[in-house]
């Protein structure tokens, strides 16, 4: 997500795929240190949303389409 | 003679330069400052709406059906709140069930819904320092997702991220009670759309 912007595409590949992997791994931990938190949308129970947030690359669902970077959170006044 | 007086301003001069010396290096910088060329960007309507149109896809795909509607219809979304007792340590809904309504780019207010009152409002931004088109705001339906993610990935975090302030601070209560009666309509209206089969088109709940 950014502003002006809305959602860009970062990064995509395929976690069979080694070379893939390394790759989303390095752009993951980018966005990390750049301060960013990740997210992905998941499906529970009867049908309801929500967010589960990652902290480390493990943390992905392997069955997760996408991870969602976004600004972290800050005390608003 | 002449040469007496300039000798005199030389003195004065070398006296005064202590005093002198940082106004002029002032008046330099400022003048630099303001020679210096800052990259402008220069607000357009056409690619915050574009921005905003891909945020609005982006929350849609992300959230469920009943939420996608309740923000197309309303401007906001219900989140129910996880935590036993309540959004601060059980302090304030005293174990009743309690929700979240999420504005964009306002506080989030945390209610109980069996009696539609206000808790608290919980003053939470998203900024990117980054502030790649000279704002650091996320459009709309971004900072819609942002707090529902955070909301419903870890609500603990966020509430002790946010500053918490008691009703009314942003919020006129006025309005979010008024809020909380249109919710309650389009739900009643939504139930008689899906009797009927037809739950997918948009409510009017206007009065």
């Amino acid at each position: 997500m950014k502003p002006g912007h809305g959602e860009v595409l970062i990064a995509e590949g395929d976690l069979d795929t080694a070379e893939d992997e390394q790759r989303l791994i390095e752009e993951f931990r980018r966005q990390l240190d750049a301060g960013l938190w990740a997210a992905v949308p998941l499906t529970a129970r009867a049908g309801k949303r929500e967010a589960l947030m990652l902290r480390t690359f493990e943390d992905i669902p392997r069955d997760a389409d996408r991870v969602i970077f976004f600004p972290r959170a800050a005390g608003g006044g | 003679m002449l040469l007496a007086l300039a000798a005199t301003t030389i003195v004065a001069l070398a006296l005064l330069s202590h005093l002198i010396a940082p106004r002029i290096e002032q008046l330099w910088t400022r003048h630099r400052a303001r020679r210096r060329r800052v990259p402008s960007v220069v607000y357009d309507p056409g690619r915050e709406l574009r921005a905003e149109q891909r945020a609005r896809t982006l929350l849609r795909s992300c959230v469920n059906e009943e939420e996608w509607a309740m923000y197309r219809d309303l401007g906001f979304i219900r989140v129910w709140g996880s935590q036993a007792g309540g959004p601060d340590d059980g302090r304030d809904a005293h174990g009743a069930p309690y929700a979240y309504l999420i504005y964009p780019h306002r506080p989030i207010v945390a209610y109980v819904p069996q009696t539609h009152r206000l808790l608290n409002e919980y003053c939470v931004a998203f900024p990117d320092d980054a502030a790649p088109y000279g704002s650091a705001r996320l459009p709309d339906s971004d900072d819609v997702l942002a707090k529902w993610m955070a909301l419903t990935g870890d609500e603990r975090r966020l509430i002790a991220t946010a500053n918490m302030h008691l009703p009314g601070r942003q919020l006129d209560p006025v309005q979010v009670s008024r809020d909380l009666w249109r919710l309650s309509r389009w739900e009643r209206a939504r139930m008689r759309n899906d009797a009927f089969g037809d739950s997918s088109k948009p409510i009017d709940t206007a009065p």
